[in-house]
């Protein structure tokens, strides 16, 4: 895909802001999450908000929108005061937000739910025409009658954005939505900025991936903790520069892959199916696949392709009856549920954090039990030790670095990449010798996400195998020894990363045989 | 004008806690309002309702009487509700229980049958119970029936089979054909705390289940389970607790301590099988449960006010000549007041803006 040209900054005056906070404040209790935060959102710009996780960029965000109400500060719409006192009266003003946590019904279909977030009624069919236009235009693949609670987190994304767009947006608001997107969405959806912002509209995108920031973005506001650092033109920095800001310091690099020794079969897939039965994601078709003690494996693919049904499978949490078809550390775990798979030393990360790999509405200390609880540590007898739980959690937000407001929050009330942290912390302070970890970095930073996949090498290095899905090539590509593909149900056979390219993954993606280099030409 | 329902992002402690009084002072404002309506003084009927019975030993001791099934049945309902499970049919298990119990009591009337045979009633009161419970959630897990209706249901279920029993095959021969079984043997009775009085050794029971119910709720797996799979039931099944399973376990905990309520009432302040042997225990404890809170301990409190309702009722029933629908209304205007109150904390009314599109 060739290099989006960002927009020449001819006008010497900067363009009139269509949406400006001023001196912004909100405090959650004794911490301030935004601390007289300034920013203006320019007609036919696009705006980068960055900062570290739990910086206050969705809390911004939350308020401009008038989801959350600032203590202090004030909004201007084209200059003049406004207040929103809910998003639907900023909806209204033509600001439309895509959030990081998505609000959307898993019981209603993609039309639906997308009907419900309009004011006005229109015919199901006619929206759902409405869609496929929009999914037409902007290229972000959509279905209008799928149910919800089927959709994978990259797929929800999707319905967002394009819920979003059908609403008809004079300022578009992003809170993160490329970490669960592939390269070729992102693209789509970077085209899809570009032809909004040069109808005069105004874009504020949030993202942790600075290159993306540096390729769309006239304009970046930095924050560290809460408060305004800097405005910058992206164009104009590096991406290290950037980090520099973010951070307050040097961002370490993760290093490079380390060959060393494979060991035993740690998990064995063989001729796994799943039949499609409507609950969630697609069906699974003959997958095979081993991984070792000391490798990681990269499962690459749209969202959408079987990756969930994968994932459900391989935890315990959809059962497909042959005992066989699955072997953890030699025994067949096939029919076990998630207590007895973990029992044999295997841990997991859901994509979802909220809602699967967390409960939202309970403490971060009692989240720790929901993979611990088997573990013989926290449990005795069926009587639950608090001394011993909280020891636990404070081990996990120290070793992680999980920040938050309080001592002992609701997971709710975390920023998306400190609940990322905790969940990938419960893992793998657990001592797994088999990892399976959907999207690890979905929505982290940039040393965050450093931070996590320099710890997956580590497990990887001490004998740990590890399995991972992501949709973030470049991830994949950075950091796992091979990659496989999944499309339509179907995995291709793992190919080492040095002998293949985004190119040939690219077109296994789109359902070609396999994604190595060679094997490309004639497949396609 | 359209309203709409917007969650809030913090919801206040203070505003959580202060809900249920808010709920009694609302509750009471409207009773105020009925009293009024009736031609009554209010102050005079509140009087009469509220604090009477609480200045008078006896029926203090009734209070406590009355509100020992509500608190049993209302510490089981805290299990499936806290799972996200609506049993609304207690007042069927309650009756369930006290037919299989007062079977062993029939079958050994008249026999020299010995002190086992009270346990074993208890016992058979909440096997079966629990047993009636388990239908809705069978019905739930195997057909995803909706266990809101189908527990509801079976409530008249059992109603119609109590009066059918105490009418037909268990009806006293001696007893001038009226509906009613025999009285129970001495064995067969639930014993007095106290010589004088009608304090029941069933409040020593209830009081057992608020204390272990609250360690399994507070801090054992098992209530851990439950919480979880009624507040994020994928998190839940990711955690690894089946779903099913819980569903099974707070409606046979639910149904069992039902049953208990039943037997006990029947075997001790009643005294033998009626057709009618409740006031609408079964329904009344569901307000109990969402006033304390579906703690145990709250719905010791709460249990305790709504006691008071129904003796305020029967006070106010002969002195004042009011119908003892007035307690039911009480009880209505309780329970909608603690669900609005809920709501309101939780969530903020908006008008709907945007109109001017249409
Ligand atoms: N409702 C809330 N109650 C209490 N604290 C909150 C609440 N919402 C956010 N916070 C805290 O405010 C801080 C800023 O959170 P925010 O979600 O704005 O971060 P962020 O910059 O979007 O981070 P991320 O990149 O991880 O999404 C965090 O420390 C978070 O724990
Ligand atoms: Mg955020």
């Amino acid at each position: 895909m060739a290099d989006v040209v960002p927009s020449d900054p001819s006008t010497l005056e900067p363009p009139p802001a269509l949406l400006e906070a001023i001196g912004l404040t909100k405090r959650f209790g004794a911490l301030v999450a935004n601390d007289h935060v300034s920013l203006a959102i320019r007609a036919g710009e696009t705006h980068a908000l960055l900062g570290e996780n739990g910086a206050g960029k969705s809390t911004l965000v939350k308020m401009m929108c008038g989801l959350l109400q600032a203590d202090s500060g004030e909004l201007r719409f084209e200059g003049a005061p406004v207040s929103f006192p809910d998003p639907a009266a900023s909806r209204a003003r033509g600001i439309g937000v895509v959030f990081q946590h998505f609000a959307l019904f898993d019981a209603l279909t993609v039309v639906e739910n997308v009907a419900l977030g309009l004011p006005r009624h229109e015919g199901l069919a006619a929206l759902a025409a409405r869609i496929e236009a929009c999914v037409h235009r902007y290229g972000l693949q959509v279905e209008p009658y799928r149910r919800v609670g089927e959709l994978s987190v990259g797929e929800r994304q999707r319905v967002e954005i394009v819920r979003c767009l059908l609403g008809d947006p004079r300022v578009l608001i992003l809170d993160e939505p490329t970490s669960v997107l592939t390269p070729d969405e992102s693209e789509s959806l970077f085209r899809t900025v570009d032809l909004l912002t040069a109808e005069g509209r105004a874009v504020l995108f949030i993202s942790h991936k600075l290159d993306e920031v540096r390729r769309l973005c006239q304009r970046a506001t930095v924050l560290r903790g809460g408060k305004f650092i800097a405005e910058v033109d992206p164009r104009r920095e590096s991406a290290a520069s950037l980090a520099r800001l973010m951070v307050g310091a040097e961002v370490p690099r993760t290093p490079r892959i380390v060959t060393h020794e494979l060991g035993e079969p740690r998990l064995l897939v063989k001729n796994l199916n799943l039949k499609g039965d409507g609950s969630r994601g697609s069906a699974l078709i003959d997958i095979n696949l081993e991984i070792r003690a000391g490798e990681i494996i990269g499962i690459a693919g749209v969202a959408g392709n079987g990756q969930t049904a994968l994932f459900e499978a391989l935890s315990g949490e959809r059962l497909g009856g042959d005992a066989e078809a699955i072997v953890i550390d030699r025994t067949p775990a096939g029919a076990l549920g998630p207590t007895e798979r973990r029992a044999l030393r295997a841990g997991f990360v859901p994509e979802e954090r909220l809602g699967h790999a967390a409960a939202p509405d309970m403490r971060l200390s009692d989240n720790v039990l929901l993979t611990t609880h088997g573990d013989g540590r926290n449990v005795r007898h069926g009587v639950i030790s608090h001394s011993v739980l909280h020891a636990m959690f404070g081990e996990i937000v120290k070793r992680f670095d999980v920040r938050f407001g309080g001592r002992d929050p609701k997971a709710r009330r975390l920023s998306g990449g400190n609940l990322q942290k905790f969940v990938i912390g419960r893992e793998v302070l657990r001592e797994p010798v088999l990892l399976i970890v959907d999207q690890p970095t979905w929505g982290v930073d940039a040393a965050a996400a450093s931070f996590i996949r320099t710890t997956l090498r580590a497990k990887a290095a001490e004998g740990c195998a590890v399995l991972v899905i992501s949709q973030d090539l470049d991830e994949l590509l950075e950091f796992t020894d091979r990659i496989a593909v999944m499309c339509e149900g179907r995995l291709t056979a793992p190919v080492p990363v040095e002998e293949t390219s985004r190119e040939a993954i690219g077109l296994a993606m789109g359902g070609a045989e396999t994604a190595s280099a060679q094997g490309d030409a004639d497949a396609a | 004008m359209p309203l709409k329902l917007e969650r809030q992002e913090n919801v206040p402690l203070a505003g959580l806690i202060a809900a249920p009084f808010v709920a009694l002072a609302v509750t009471l404002v409207v009773g105020a309002v009925m009293f009024l309506a009736m031609g009554q003084d209010p102050v005079e009927a509140f009087r009469i309702y509220f604090i009477d019975p609480l200045g008078d030993p006896y029926t203090l001791q009734e209070l406590v009487v009355k509100s020992c099934p509500l608190l049993l049945i209302g510490v089981g309902l805290a299990f499936c509700y806290r799972a996200n499970r609506w049993n609304i049919g207690a007042e069927g298990q309650y009756v369930v229980g006290a037919v299989f119990g007062s079977w062993l009591a029939l079958a050994t009337h008249g026999t020299e049958a010995g002190p086992w045979v009270l346990p074993a009633m208890l016992v058979l009161g909440a096997v079966g119970g629990a047993a009636y419970g388990l239908i809705p959630a069978f019905l739930r897990v195997r057909f995803g029936a909706s266990e809101i209706l189908t527990s509801l249901m079976l409530v008249y279920v059992a109603q119609l089979g109590l009066d059918y029993l105490v009418r037909g095959p268990w009806r006293d021969p001696a007893g001038f054909n009226f509906p009613q079984s025999v009285t129970f043997d001495a064995v067969a009775t639930v014993p007095l705390l106290f010589e004088e009085g009608r304090m029941h050794a069933g409040i020593v029971i209830a009081l057992v289940v608020v204390v272990v119910a609250t360690f399994v709720l507070g801090r054992t797996l098992v209530g851990f389970s439950i919480e979880l799979g009624g507040s994020a039931p994928r998190a839940a099944a990711f955690a690894g607790f089946d779903e099913r399973r819980v569903t099974y376990g707070v409606f046979a905990v639910s149904g069992g301590l039902a049953g208990l309520a039943g037997i006990i009432e029947v075997a001790g302040p009643i005294g033998n099988l009626q057709p009618s042997i409740s006031p609408g225990y079964g329904f009344t404890a569901i307000i109990a449960a969402m006033l304390g809170r579906l703690h145990p301990v709250g719905i010791l409190v709460s249990s305790f006010i709504l006691a008071l309702t129904y003796i305020g009722g029967e006070a106010a029933q002969i002195s004042l000549r009011m119908p003892f629908d007035v307690t039911r209304v009480f009880q209505g205007t309780l329970l909608i007041a603690i669900l609005a109150a809920d709501v309101l904390v939780r969530y903020r009314i908006r008008r709907v803006e945007g109109v001017r599109h249409a």
